[in-house]
């Protein structure tokens, strides 16, 4: 806490107490273009303003499930800066009305669950947290969940259930969280690293933290970049740097170097890139990577491969995670992740046949009818189902020729 | 109103209502197998994908409400493309043993895939494995293997039942459901499950390789087990019950039954049924029989005069059976020492004299007042009617039991009433309306009421059968002199309304009136009572006494079934002479000296009447077992026998006289009530507007016959019913009794009935219209007994008892699937009280009351007040070996065993 304080921690949050003008927070976040950053890029002050006045209590959620494979950047945050965090909550709690915050952390993160933990425990002996803070009128209780170990409790609706005790299986929407979340009331789901960049927001001023980036991806954002790079690590973007600036600048280029191969801009869960000047001279840029290249950017995880690299093991190791993850609600999720898993598999282990990879094709439009199209469509609930068909799809879109090699008539003579 | 476009076809549709009904409603069939219309939706299978323009992609119909201008396409490409694709999904790991599932030939996955479906399969993967068939329960059994996810079954044991006891663990392909290892799925509702799951991934072991679909013959029937008279699909296959499904009646069950419903009919093909009449013991042919049972009674009455011959029972048969056993006794024999009740209900006149509720009145009450024995233990299908109105449609329930029951948790206001002061609680509850609360509770449950709109209705019943009826009844003439309160029955016994109805109760003709009003059935009987005669308590002291000298048992076991035991066996033993009309030999009948054997569920058809007073019919399905015979045939050959010739050759000749006398059925016919969906209520003229007929009256059942998944409903159309005059219903009587009446006895098939037999044919006719008016119906006079209860001394309990649903009766004794389900007796009390004992839990105690001791074990159960303790009836240890129903309660002494 004396560190913390002594970088300037909670200061913000008397200014909030102070100034007592939630449109404040509001106009300034508005102003600043902040996005989620959980990986759906939606604007906060948005998701604030749909919040119905329907005199039901209003829960804050924050997301830090952090459960995808390469994402590991609000770990970061959570163990290293866990009172930015309590800040952040304490100020979107008081931008929305709410009196009790939950933040979710995935199972697997004790050490971020503790520093949270304690973290909360200093904040309230300092009265930062708890009834009536610093005279203001205002409460607020921060509670802190850990997960089970289920992906799919990242999504907001399943994170929900999860906290409601149920198994976490993502409902059906609508309606939206924002209006029946938790417990049947309003509730804002954030990010970890949402929630701490308002503090920012309100420090710098909205206007001047959205001069930070491009068009409409304001500011900076934290990547996880992992993979054959020489410098794997989490570092803090500014939107609009190209992907060559950050691959081959900040984190170092291709270990050993070798060849880049290809790589994955937003995440597991969504189409590859490859080694292309198109590719790598692509923006950082939420829409404009999407528009061009039928990605996105995700929840911030680059991952590097290098010229070594067998893209079908990649693929298949990116499927087994979702079929194993699939909540097995939906049946296009359920069933078709695991048999993409299943052909995959042979596929990526001497075992394919010459029509493998239209099957897969097939077996993917069935979860995600556009396969190749991004963003993609999909028969399922959540996204997660049509997460494995990036990995099809990019197969096919860039190696399709070598998948065939590999199991194709030419395999098989 | 407003208007959706279904495939280019603009309908009609109420803002909110989900696509897949809509359409369904419409004749389009979206496929679908998670989605049941009785449960919230899921979204889950995505087999019912549609497109909606102006949304992207495809979303699912079943969790679409509709909306004004909505354009719906289900056949498109891309539509038919998304239903391939997730019926090849679901097959991939399905194992495609159909030729050994039980659910081959009427599979909803298998119809699908025909209908909607790839024609070949590409997985040449390895499938996924599960052990075969694991049981969750007793009953049910799992194959997970064939499980496709729809999380039906889960629902059901959550959202309808109330016992979570099934869910789904494990994620992706290995997605299962399963119940806890140490928690089976010991539900009274499980086998609804097995009805409602689209595929054969859970069977019920009763039926388990029985039968295949295509050789069962249905009917249509009510079940008999319970007086809520659950809907029915009644299956046979080569001349034996092998299953019943539950139909969906939006008036009484829903699409459910209770496991006692769904596999208690087993009883019926028992070894230990009756097969042929017995004279003294020896079998005889019914010519002999008859004739002594008709020689017993004419010497009886000869020297000792009608009132020394008094029947029990009759609330089992139908209500032709329960009409034709009044008619032999109060219009032939001329006695009025006739109860259907055994001393565990409440006074004729109180539940066929007040303002009565549908079941159905429950969901739009203003609250619902429970004064009834545990319903999911009496009425277990009423159970779950009241658990959907106070969780669906938040109907408050202000609640007057003295201990825990099914329904605890839903409960809004407990007045938690020692057992005997439910009177004094419901006159605080009456006075906290009238503005002077007693205390905090009573002022709150008031101030709820206030606040709502609509109806009180008060499920009113025997919350305690260990006392009189008197607190009971007093209670309710307190509640009854509230403004907009009603009465849903709680009695319990299958068709007791019915025969209430027909007159099977001391002081009571057919029709809902006393025996004052004696003109209707002078048109036809001989002869009927003046004075009122004994109730059961009354007619068994009359046995010990010497004044009742012969007893007709109807189905009646009152050693089983009278709370107080010992006084039965007394009775029974002092009685000259019993003659039985049953389908068993129980303790109560084993001296008779005349054994008539009688058909059972299935075996016989005419009507029956649940507690809110619905009449509908019910089929027969197989031939009786041995030379059984109907109820109300041996009443009217006994009758012959007698002098006194009924004339009645079928069942709708005695439906017809029953309403001729009956001024409460005016208005109905035979051949209304076989068209009529839903049935009619009682009176039938009051409740005109709620009658319903088929469309298609080829069968009860639409279309092709049950198609168990889905809810099973009959085609219904609302015409304007004019109801008929005594006059026409006689004629429609002869009509069908003359061609379609005989069908009924051999096909199962109802009489076909067009809008002319059911429509009054002149305003002339109903100028003749016989007295019915509403006037010479009964009302409750609502004079309300004093209960002065005993004085407790510090070392003795008070009981609280009610019947079990697996109960020690022939339909449990006899049906092997279930009788296994009954637990053993124990004693619950509070926990003070079992630490006041120095025992544990389970521990084997000596309970004693002025009547019977045993031994018994003790457990400590939350919610029990101290000095307050729990017992069920029923069997060796059962509170009737304790109960004196002499008294206003029964105390009993709990002592450890040296
Ligand atoms: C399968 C799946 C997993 C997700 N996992 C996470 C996660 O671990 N952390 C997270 O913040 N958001 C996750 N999300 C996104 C959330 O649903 C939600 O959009 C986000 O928490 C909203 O916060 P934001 O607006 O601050 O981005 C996931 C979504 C899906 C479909
Ligand atoms: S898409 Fe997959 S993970 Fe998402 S809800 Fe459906 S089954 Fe669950
Ligand atoms: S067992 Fe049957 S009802 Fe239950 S989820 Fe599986 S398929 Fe559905
Ligand atoms: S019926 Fe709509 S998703 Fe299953």
């Amino acid at each position: 806490m004396q560190r913390a304080q002594a970088d300037g921690a909670y200061e913000m949050w008397k200014e909030v107490l102070r100034r007592a003008d939630v449109q404040w927070i509001h106009d300034e976040v508005k102003a600043s273009g902040l996005r989620g950053r959980g990986g759906a890029n939606f604007p906060t002050a948005i998701k604030w303003e749909s919040l119905p006045d329907n005199g039901l209590p209003r829960h804050l959620v924050i997301n830090g499930d952090e459960g995808e494979p390469s994402t590991f950047k609000d770990r970061v945050l959570l163990e290293g800066d866990p009172h930015a965090l309590v800040e952040g909550v304490c100020i979107e709690a008081y931008r929305i009305g709410s009196h009790r915050a939950f933040i979710y952390l995935r199972g697997e993160f004790a050490l971020g669950a503790d520093r949270v933990q304690q973290a909360i425990n200093e904040a309230r002996a300092a009265g930062f947290v708890g009834t009536n803070i610093l005279g203001s009128g205002f409460d607020l209780e921060i509670v802190v969940h850990r997960g089970a170990g289920a992906y799919i409790c990242g999504e907001e609706s399943a994170l929900i259930e999860s906290l409601e005790g149920k198994r976490g299986m993502p409902r059906i929407k609508p309606p939206l969280p924002i209006h029946v979340g938790l417990y049947s009331q309003p509730t804002v789901v954030n990010n970890v690293e949402t929630v701490c960049t308002i503090t920012h927001i309100l420090k710098m001023g909205g206007a001047e933290y959205a001069k930070l980036g491009v068009n409409r991806s304001t500011g900076t954002r934290l990547a996880a970049i992992s993979g054959h790079v020489k410098q794997p690590g989490v570092y803090e973007l500014e939107f609009g740097m190209t992907l060559r600036d950050i691959i081959f600048g900040i984190a170092g280029g291709i270990r050993d170097d070798k060849q880049l191969k290809f790589f994955l801009p937003g995440g597991a869960s969504f189409q590859w890139l490859i080694n292309s000047d198109e590719h790598l001279d692509q923006v950082y840029d939420i829409d404009d990577i999407s528009a061009k290249l039928g990605t996105t950017l995700g929840s911030g995880a680059i991952m590097v491969y290098d010229q070594d690299t067998d893209p079908l093991l990649v693929a298949w190791r990116l499927a087994k995670f979702y079929a194993h993850e699939s909540c097995g609600k939906c049946t296009p999720c359920r069933e078709g992740s695991g048999w993409i898993e299943k052909v995959l598999y042979r596929m990526s282990h001497g075992l394919g046949r010459p029509n493998d990879m239209d099957a897969l094709l097939d077996i993917s439009a069935g979860i995600s009818p556009d396969v190749m199209k991004a963003p993609f469509t999909q028969t399922t609930i959540c996204p997660l189902g049509p997460s494995p068909v990036s990995a099809v799809a990019s197969l096919q879109k860039w190696f399709r020729a070598e998948v065939e090699a590999a199991c194709g008539t030419e395999a098989q003579a | 109103m407003i208007n959706v476009t279904i495939d280019g076809k603009t309908v009609e549709a109420n803002p909110g209502d989900l696509l897949i009904k809509v359409a369904q409603e419409n004749g389009v069939y979206i496929p679908r197998f998670c989605w049941h219309d009785r449960m919230k939706p899921v979204g889950m299978c995505r087999m019912c994908l549609v497109e909606v323009e102006g949304i992207r992609g495809l979303p699912p119909a079943c969790t679409m409400p509709v909306a004004e201008g909505m354009v719906c396409h289900t056949e498109t490409p891309a539509v038919k493309q998304a239903q391939d694709d997730v019926l090849e999904f679901l097959l991939v790991n399905h194992p495609l043993d159909c030729p050994v599932c039980d659910r081959g030939g009427e599979c909803p996955l298998q119809d699908t895939t025909l209908a909607f479906g790839p024609g070949e399969s590409r997985f040449v993967e390895e499938k996924r494995h599960f052990e075969k068939p694991i049981p969750i329960s007793d009953v049910v059994l799992l194959d997970r293997e064939r499980c496709i996810q729809c999380a039906r079954c889960t629902r059901f044991a959550d959202e309808i039942a109330g016992d979570p006891l099934i869910s789904f663990v494990d994620r992706g392909g290995h997605t299962q459901v399963l119940n806890h290892p140490d928690h089976p799925f010991a539900s009274y509702f499980s086998g609804n499950v097995v009805q409602i799951c689209p595929v054969g991934a859970l069977t019920a072991k009763p039926y388990r390789f029985r039968a295949r679909p295509w050789d069962l013959a249905t009917v249509e029937t009510s079940c008999g087990q319970c007086a809520v008279q659950c809907r029915g699909a009644l299956q046979s296959s080569s001349n034996r019950l092998v299953r019943l499904l539950g139909v969906d009646s939006d008036a009484v069950n829903h699409g459910w039954l209770c496991d006692k419903g769904r596999y208690g009919f087993e009883y019926v093909h028992s070894d230990a049924r009756v097969r042929e009449p017995q004279l003294d013991g020896k079998t005889v042919s019914w010519p002999q029989a008859l004739d002594a049972a008709a020689d017993a009674l004419r010497s009886a009455r000869d020297l000792h005069g009608a009132e020394s011959i008094a029947f029990l029972g009759g609330a089992r048969g139908t209500n032709e059976d329960a009409y034709a056993i009044a008619r032999l006794a109060k219009g032939v024999i001329g006695t009025d020492n006739v109860d259907s009740q055994l001393g565990d209900g409440l006074p004729a006149e109180l539940i066929l004299g007040v303002n009565r509720a549908a079941i159905a009145d429950l969901d739009t009450a203003a609250a619902i007042v429970l004064l009834a024995p545990d319903l999911k233990e009496a009425l277990p299908v009423l159970h779950l009617r009241l658990r959907r109105a106070a969780l669906e449609c938040n109907v408050p329930i202000i609640d007057f039991s003295s201990v825990p029951h099914g329904l605890t948790r839903e409960v809004t206001h407990a007045l938690a009433p020692l057992p005997g002061e439910q009177g004094k609680r419901a006159e605080q509850l009456v006075g906290a309306l009238n503005g002077n609360a007693a205390d905090a509770i009573v002022a709150a449950a008031a101030a709820t009421i206030a606040g709502r709109s609509g109806n009180i209705v008060v499920v009113l019943g025997r919350s305690n059968l260990a006392e009189r009826s008197d607190a009971t009844v007093q209670a309710a003439a307190a509640l009854a002199g509230l403004a907009n309160v009603k009465f849903l029955s709680a009695l319990r016994r299958g068709n007791v309304h019915g025969a209430l109805e027909a007159g099977l109760a001391p002081g009571i003709l057919p029709g809902r009136v006393t025996i004052e009003h004696r003109d209707a059935v002078q048109q036809v009987w001989r002869t009927a009572p003046e004075v009122p005669g004994l109730d059961a308590e009354g007619i068994l002291r009359g046995a010990i006494d010497g004044t009742i000298k012969t007893l007709v048992l109807v189905g009646a076991d009152p050693i089983a079934d009278f709370p107080d035991r010992a006084l039965a066996i007394e009775a029974l033993n002092a009685v000259g002479t019993i003659i039985a009309l049953d389908g068993f030999g129980n303790a109560s009948n084993q001296r008779a000296k005349v054994m008539l054997p009688v058909t059972m569920f299935g075996e016989k058809s005419g009507t029956t009447t649940n507690l809110e007073g619905r009449m509908q019919r019910v089929n027969q399905k197989v031939s009786p077992e041995g030379i059984a015979m109907d109820d109300w045939r041996i009443a009217s050959e006994i009758a012959l026998r007698l002098g006194d010739d009924f004339d009645l050759e079928l069942v709708d000749e005695i439906t017809a006289e029953m309403i001729k006398v009956s001024p409460a059925l005016a208005g109905a016919t035979p051949a209304l009530l076989a068209s009529s969906h839903d049935g009619v209520r009682i009176p039938v003229r009051e409740h005109a507007t709620e009658i319903k007929v088929r469309k298609n009256n080829a069968g009860l059942l639409d279309g092709e016959g049950a198609v168990s998944w889905e809810p099973i409903k009959a085609d219904v159309e609302a015409v304007d019913v004019e109801l008929a005059t005594h006059e026409s219903a006689d004629e429609s009587a002869d009509e069908s009794a003359g061609e379609a009446g005989a069908a009924v006895i051999d096909s199962g098939e109802t009489p076909s009935a067009d809008k002319a037999t059911i429509t009054a044919p002149t305003a002339e006719a109903s100028a003749t219209v016989a007295p019915t008016a509403a006037s010479v119906l009964l009302t409750w006079n609502r004079i309300a007994p004093s209960v002065s209860l005993p004085g407790r001394d510090a070392y003795a309990v008070r009981l609280v008892s009610g019947p079990a649903l697996y109960d020690h009766g022939n339909a449990v004794n006899a049906s092997a699937s279930i009788v296994g389900l009954r637990g053993p007796s124990k004693l619950l009390v509070s926990a003070a009280d079992l630490q006041r004992l120095g025992v544990t839990n389970g521990t084997e105690v000596h309970v004693a009351s002025a009547k019977g001791a045993f031994n018994i074990a003790v457990h400590a159960a939350r919610g029990i007040t101290q000095g307050v303790a729990q017992l069920a009836m029923g069997g060796e240890r059962g509170a009737n070996a304790l109960i004196d129903v002499g008294s206003s309660a029964t105390d009993v002494r709990v002592e450890t065993i040296q």
